[in-house]
């Protein structure tokens, strides 16, 4: 038994069956963003994995791995945004240390 | 269209996937019927027999098998080319350049038929005896379609064994140097299939990538990409069983059902022949044994344009790979 089901995503639509008005709108809201645009799909593919990493939802992981894929992206590319999106992660945290260089300085002679 | 019923097992198991839906329902649900509007591609497999054995082939073949078509059979397809002036004829297997009648069978079509397609695995070229093939193709004026599931060795490799991927490319090479891909009477069109349990993606935007990753890489050129869905049936269905992705292939390929396909669908305007002659609305549903519909001609020996035009064409789950985004086909995509 784990906390998070793989079948669940399927279920998604289930949230919909309460406030079905709020679920249409961020469904269609959704979907829209991952239109072709001024960018790609593959490219909107591809930063939503990077997302899916950084927000780390499994969810997310499993349909922007699919959906990289269906949109012609390959391994090296999709490795590539997530070793982008653990970087921003890993730097997010280390420019955090100015913060801590900040007040020690603050309180030391 | 008439749902098929069929007897052939796999490893224990239905030779057919689970699916969350008839076939047969969603096309009437979409007010949709599925006949031929007439036999303008006559596919002729020559047998299961070939130089790979790759994960995901429909037909099974590899080097072990021996089913392939007699000269008897490669003369009745040959009456039918001339006597019906079919258009198109295109040749699959396996890999159809080893049986021993396969370059008979090209020279005596090419008289009569104004197309000729060759489902060509490009690694049969290293075969002995194969090394003219380029020549061949070319005298023959035959357009090539070959499978290069992607443009780099990994994940071809991954599909078609080790190996694979190099050789390939060595062999675009040979088609290239005899003037496949660039001269416009010598048509050499790849197919792209996706490496695991994912739908392909759009057809002209891989295509831009595969000619500029080809072109940049290996200076290979070629002239259109052609892009399939994998087929839940034979050796793809038993790796999607073990690898656990037949339910979520499944009901993503009934999710993505697109009615615009419909229209487009191979099996309307092909005629599909066995390596013994039997008839098949399709190559898949010959690998699954279900034949014509019973009130048409069964064998190639009893062609007759007539009887097979307008006939029902036998549907199961697997049909759903056909019809599945922007659909699938030999052809490429079929969605208008």
């Amino acid at each position: 038994m784990h906390y998070y089901n793989e079948e669940d995503l399927a279920r998604f639509g289930e949230i919909g069956k309460s406030r079905p008005d709020l679920f249409e709108k961020f469904m269609a809201w959704y979907q829209a963003c991952q239109e072709d645009g001024a960018l790609s799909k593959r490219e909107k593919a591809l930063i939503g994995l990077a997302v899916a990493i950084t927000v780390q939802c499994p969810y997310c992981i499993d349909a922007f791995t699919q959906s990289s894929l269906e949109n012609g992206s390959n391994t090296e590319q999709m490795t590539e945004a997530i070793h982008l999106a653990s970087a921003i992660r890993g730097g997010a945290s280390l420019i955090h240390g100015i913060q801590s260089h900040n007040a020690h300085d603050k309180i030391s002679m | 269209m008439q749902t098929a019923t069929i007897q052939i097992r796999r490893n224990g198991k239905s030779a057919l996937p689970d699916s969350p839906v008839s076939f047969g329902e969603k096309l009437k649900a979409h007010n949709l019927d599925l006949r031929s509007t007439g036999v303008e591609i006559l596919q002729v497999n020559v047998g299961k027999l070939c130089n790979q054995a790759c994960k995901h082939c429909h037909v099974d073949a590899s080097p072990t098998r021996t089913e392939i078509m007699s000269r008897q059979v490669i003369e009745a397809c040959l009456d039918v080319l001339r006597t019906y002036k079919i258009p198109t004829l295109d040749i699959t297997g396996g890999a159809p350049e080893l049986i021993p009648d396969f370059r008979y069978f090209v020279t005596e079509a090419e008289k009569t038929v104004g197309k000729i397609i060759i489902r060509h695995n490009l690694t049969v070229m290293f075969e002995e005896g194969q090394n003219d093939l380029p020549e061949f193709f070319r005298e023959k004026e035959v357009e090539v379609v070959s499978s290069l599931p992607y443009f780099l060795q990994q994940q071809t490799d991954a599909q078609r064994g080790a190996g694979v991927f190099d050789k390939s490319v060595e062999a675009l090479k040979k088609l290239n140097a005899v003037g496949y891909g660039t001269d416009e009477k010598l048509i050499l069109n790849l197919v792209y299939n996706p490496v695991g349990a994912f739908l392909p993606p759009v057809q002209e935007s891989i295509e831009t990538d595969f000619k500029r990753e080809l072109k940049m890489r290996y200076d290979v050129v070629f002239n259109n990409l052609y892009t399939i869905t994998n087929m839940p049936i034979a050796r793809y269905l038993d790796w999607l069983r073990s690898s656990r992705n037949e339910e979520s292939y499944m009901q993503k390929l009934t999710n993505a059902f697109n009615p615009s396909t419909v229209a487009g669908l191979m099996c309307r305007n092909t005629l599909s022949v066995d390596w013994l002659g039997n008839l098949y609305d399709c190559d898949f549903n010959q690998m699954l044994e279900i034949k014509v519909s019973d009130e048409s001609p069964q064998t190639i020996f009893d062609f007759t344009p007539e009887k097979l035009a307008n006939r029902k064409i036998k549907t199961a789950p697997h049909c759903f790979g056909c019809t599945a985004g922007a659909g699938s086909s030999c052809g490429g995509t079929v969605a208008v």
